[in-house]
């Protein structure tokens, strides 16, 4: 029997019960729509992960100042004061696999423009923190190395503090009062959005770390060192060579721990990608639960149909039909349910994807890759459980067949 | 002996079926029924044999086995040369499909399927081309007087005509027999009897024929009786005279329908 009249059989098979067929098929519809959209979710939330991270600057270290200790109780990261604004000019000076530097300071405050106030935190940077962060500046300028020098009360405002304390003039060329001091505002930085941890990366105010390490933090250390390095694959030269310059300017023996920790955003980026992924698999699993209940259902109708044409069986064997001519038939038409199944949960599942984006405002990516998933999985349902039952159809005594009433 | 299936008789002067020492033993439980109990038969090419027998005399079982539903637990039985004891499930489909035509007392058509796909389904199991097919198809129906209806589904149909279609299917593959296991038993006396004529027609067309019947008013359209009894052969004996459809149908009255509601 040609395989191109086996499958027109199939379809009209299907239509004399056309509500039974739609139901089975239902399984296979929501099953497939349901992996569909998981892993277009999944993939979403990888890649705007990934996109935040990728705007941190990927080859960005951080250098914090390590734990304290003292008689041998260690207090926590960054409880240490050991950075020093001469171990940051050493680290630019001495390690060829940086690329830019910025020391920075760090403290929180009560900002007050006019009638208006704001609560924000005010980092100290240096004169290559925007490089780093590749963070451009929206109108004004940003500090000169005059002003660092020189400890200058200037600031540059985040998006958000600007329309918080601005909300009508340009505050460029204002004064704010950041705990009393006054700053003169020269320019405002464009809007990053959210990081990765969901924090406003817009509610900061830059200055010189100078000036913070003088004006406002009364501490005399510095609390982070921002660093990039010249690229990508010089992160861990630089890591090396950053690590190797503080152990000797600190003095630290060869059997004792580094009193600093460097982090680079390539790690951070590796595991919050692990998550997301682990995320995907997890959600792509829980609907693909449902797949292998829709298949259950084909295999169970198929059954039911089986049975029930036990006589078509007998009549088709007793005019020549062989046993795998029986059992391509039944598989077909197991086949043919999966498959407009699962083409229909497809089509569902990119419709329902892009409506969850649109309503939800989530990110979905639908990949081919997850497409051909489903499709191939569809099929493999269709003839896993489809087997069984055509398997009995075929194996039936003719005689037995016939007689079945 | 040769296992290819154009190859015709054996050698002698046309025997289509040699069967001989033919047991059936089946096992229900623990107790065997012996079926048939050594039967030994031949049958001739252009023959129309009928079997006849009380039910449990083994005639269904013996049909089983000629149409190769069925093997037999011992002795041989020989169609066209070939020996199909020895044949497997596929090889034995085969011979379905090729030289045997069925014609049951159900009908047995697909239903919601035309008349001229019924007949077509035989083809779909051979390499016969589309357009072959139901040039064949058509034809059968026309043999057996339903060219008219070849779009007609099988609850369009009355029952002789449902039982047309299962003979057009019988004879779309050419079959060497046409095995009919109690064709009329569902039908009415004028019904039977034009069957019957069709049955004769072929028959003298050349179609070898063997009919399964328990009425010996259907058996008297056949040439030869061959009665079954408890497993085994009681008689076997040429019908000299058998009686023509064609003029026993002149002789029934048609049944109107308004003298049936009066």
């Amino acid at each position: 029997m040609k395989i191109l009249n086996i499958i027109l059989s199939a379809f009209r098979a299907l239509q004399r019960n056309k509500m039974r067929s739609f139901l089975t098929m239902l399984g296979i519809i929501i099953g497939v729509s349901a992996v569909i959209a998981m892993l277009a979710i999944g993939q979403g939330a990888e890649y705007s992960v990934k996109q935040q991270i990728a705007a941190l600057g990927t080859n960005v270290l951080m250098v914090y100042p390590g734990a304290q200790q003292q008689a041998g109780v260690r207090s926590g990261a960054g409880s240490a004061t050991t950075l020093t604004e001469d171990d940051a000019l050493a680290i630019s000076r001495e390690c060829p696999a940086v690329q830019y530097i910025s020391p920075g300071a760090f403290a929180g405050g009560q900002v007050i423009a006019g009638n208006l106030n704001w609560s924000t935190s005010v980092q100290g940077v240096g004169s290559d923190y925007l490089e780093i962060r590749q963070w451009p500046i929206e109108y004004g300028d940003f500090f000169t190395d005059q002003d660092i020098k020189a400890a200058a009360k200037v600031c540059i405002l985040g998006k958000t503090v600007a329309d918080n304390l601005f909300p009508e003039a340009s505050p460029v060329d204002q004064t704010i009062r950041i705990r009393s001091v006054p700053f003169k505002v020269v320019g405002v930085l464009t809007k990053k959005g959210q990081n990765a941890m969901g924090q406003d990366q817009d509610d900061v105010i830059l200055a010189p770390y100078t000036t913070v390490l003088k004006r406002l933090s009364h501490f005399p250390n510095l609390r982070f060192i921002l660093v990039s390095a010249t690229s990508l694959k010089d992160i861990s030269a630089a890591q090396t060579q950053i690590s190797a310059l503080l152990r000797m300017r600190h003095k630290i023996q060869p059997y004792d721990g580094d009193d600093f920790t460097i982090r680079n955003q390539t790690d951070l980026a590796a595991t919050a990608t692990a998550t997301t992924e682990v995320l995907t698999i997890l959600l792509a699993s829980i609907a693909s639960v449902s797949l292998l209940v829709g298949g259950i259902g084909i295999m169970n109708i198929m059954l039911v149909s089986v049975t029930e044409r036990t006589r078509e069986i007998g009549i088709r064997m007793s005019i020549g039909a062989r046993a795998r001519d029986i059992l391509t038939q039944f598989l077909i038409e197991a086949l043919v349910l999966s498959l407009l199944g699962g083409i229909t949960g497809i089509i569902l599942g990119v419709v329902g994807s892009n409506v969850i984006s649109s309503i939800a405002k989530w990110p979905t990516i639908i990949t081919a890759f997850s497409i051909i998933l489903s499709f191939g999985f569809s099929i493999a349902i269709g003839i896993f459980f489809g087997f069984y039952p055509a398997r009995k159809a075929a194996m039936l005594n003719p005689i037995d067949a016939l007689r079945y009433e | 002996m040769t296992r290819d299936l154009s190859s015709s008789s054996s050698g002698t002067n046309g025997t289509l079926i040699q069967i001989e020492h033919l047991t059936k033993v089946y096992q229900l439980g623990e107790v065997d029924v012996h079926a048939l109990r050594g039967v030994s038969v031949n049958v001739s090419k252009g023959e129309f044999v009928a079997i006849m027998g009380a039910s449990g005399s083994g005639k269904s079982t013996f049909m089983n086995i000629l149409g190769c539903l069925d093997k037999p637990t011992k002795g041989s039985y020989i169609l066209e040369g070939i020996d199909v004891g020895k044949l497997s499930r596929d090889e034995l489909a085969l011979i379905r499909n090729k030289k045997i035509g069925f014609v049951f007392q159900g009908f047995n058509l697909l239903s919601r399927t035309s008349a001229l796909e019924n007949v077509e389904l035989p083809l779909f199991y051979g390499p016969t081309s589309n357009k072959i097919r139901k040039v064949k198809a058509t034809e059968a129906l026309e043999r057996v007087g339903l060219g008219d209806r070849i779009h007609h589904y099988p609850n369009q149909l009355s029952g002789g005509q449902q039982q047309r279609v299962a003979i057009a299917r019988s004879l779309v593959n050419d079959p060497s027999i046409i095995l009919a296991d109690e064709p009329t038993g569902n039908l009415d006396s004028r019904t039977s009897v034009e069957v019957m004529g069709i049955f004769q027609e072929l028959n003298n067309n050349g179609i070898t024929i063997i009919l399964v019947t328990h009425e010996p008013d259907i058996a008297e359209f056949a040439k030869r009786h061959i009665v079954f009894r408890d497993g085994k052969i009681r008689a076997d004996k040429v019908n000299n005279k058998p009686k023509i459809a064609s003029e026993v149908i002149k002789e029934i009255p048609v049944i109107d329908d308004e003298e049936e509601a009066a």
